[in-house]
């Protein structure tokens, strides 16, 4: 299972070593472009800030009034049939509407239960491995005119709801047991 | 949906907490939530500044001309009804390249392109056919090398390895991104 660990810590580094050696061999500026890039990062940084502070608020009083709480008890039952956490449920609910709302839940999920717990590391894996659903097909079929799109959305809602059942239930019994043992260990890589 | 669903919450959250004597946890979570919106920004930006500048390096290279080469025999299985040498092949393989090393902004315009060369062959106009469909399903799949964005918060949430997250993120979307094309593969058939 060290491979796993291996080969997650050496995608980072091996996708920027190969970026740059080809930026420097077909003579690009690197310099200058890695730094128009990074102007564009604060761009994007700074146009989510306020879905955040707006989502936040939302998600705040909705857990410090207690009734959050309150409906994950009454779906709790549906939910541990699914084997989906409750903590994960307004995550697994917002992700298909709204990227922006979603990323804000997601990260509000992971500080409140840790980061390298295994509902944050859920929540993350989530959010890693999905796009917002409703917000790229009506995208892609408004662009063209299309107003028939047939059995798009149904195929595009089993995939995520195939992910996240997937993500809940096997990552949960081994990935992220194993990510959870090397975490406690102190993981030397 | 949010301009709906944004006040029902703040509303009923308020309205709870008034009944249930909440009320002074219910004001700490609004300075609260100010405050870690504020912390996570700042720590987030310095992580979302570097990926967007080492993309951006990417995007001038042929980096992405050698991935797109990569995909043909991909293709031919997902979208066996375009013929071969029809160049929205390519506008298609690079948008998936673009999806898959997380250049989102370079991504949604090709993607586009991509729609507009397949409505030129398109027989009925406002209904979608079997390869744009399955297109826009593998644009929802979120095909992605390096989960950057997960990565920026993981690491300024304190996580002792944030990249601990990619394995997991692989494995997830190419189970979707399965259940999504056999899905499609089986329906397409009938409707």
């Amino acid at each position: 299972m060290n491979i796993i660990n291996y080969v997650s810590a050496m995608a980072v580094p091996a996708i920027i070593l190969l970026i740059i050696i080809y930026g420097v061999k077909e003579k690009i500026k690197v310099y200058d472009t890695f730094l128009e890039g990074a102007k564009e990062g604060l761009e994007v940084v700074i146009n989510i800030f306020p879905t955040l502070i707006g989502i936040f608020l939302a998600v705040g009083a909705l857990r410090a009034s207690g009734i959050l709480d309150l409906i994950i008890n009454i779906i709790k039952p549906l939910i541990t049939a699914l084997k989906i956490p409750a903590e994960i449920m307004p995550l697994a609910i917002l992700r298909p509407i709204s990227g922006s709302a979603s990323m804000a839940v997601a990260t509000d999920i992971m500080s409140k239960y840790g980061v390298d717990n295994i509902i944050g590391i859920i929540a993350g894996t989530i959010m890693g491995s999905t796009e917002t659903t409703f917000y790229t097909i009506a995208l892609y079929t408004s662009a063209v005119g299309i107003k028939k799109i047939r059995y798009v959305l149904v195929a595009a809602l089993v995939a995520d709801i195939v992910r996240n059942a997937y993500v809940c239930s096997n990552l949960s019994n081994c990935v992220v047991k194993f990510l959870l043992t090397s975490v406690k260990k102190g993981s030397k890589i | 949906m949010l301009n709906i669903l944004w006040p029902i919450f703040i509303i009923i959250s308020y309205i709870y907490a008034i009944f249930t004597g909440n009320v002074n946890e219910i004001n700490n979570s609004v300075f609260e939530s100010c405050e870690s919106a504020v912390k996570l920004t700042i720590t987030f930006l310095g992580t979302m500044c570097l990926w967007s500048g080492i993309m951006q390096i990417a995007k001038k290279t042929t980096l992405i001309d050698k991935l797109t080469k990569l995909l043909t025999p991909i293709m031919k299985i997902l979208f066996p009804e375009i013929q071969k040498g029809n160049p929205v092949h390519k506008e298609i393989s690079m948008n998936m390249v673009a999806n898959i090393l997380g250049l989102g902004n370079a991504a949604t315009p090709l993607g586009l392109k991509a729609m507009k060369t397949l409505q030129k062959d398109n027989p009925k106009k406002d209904t979608l056919t079997n390869s744009m469909a399955m297109f826009i399903i593998i644009n929802t799949a979120s095909i992605q090398i390096i989960p950057t964005t997960v990565i920026a918060i993981r690491s300024s949430l304190g996580s002792t390895n944030p990249t601990q997250i990619i394995i997991p993120v692989w494995i997830a979307t190419l189970v979707a991104a399965m259940a999504g094309i056999t899905t499609a593969k089986i329906l397409m058939k009938k409707y």
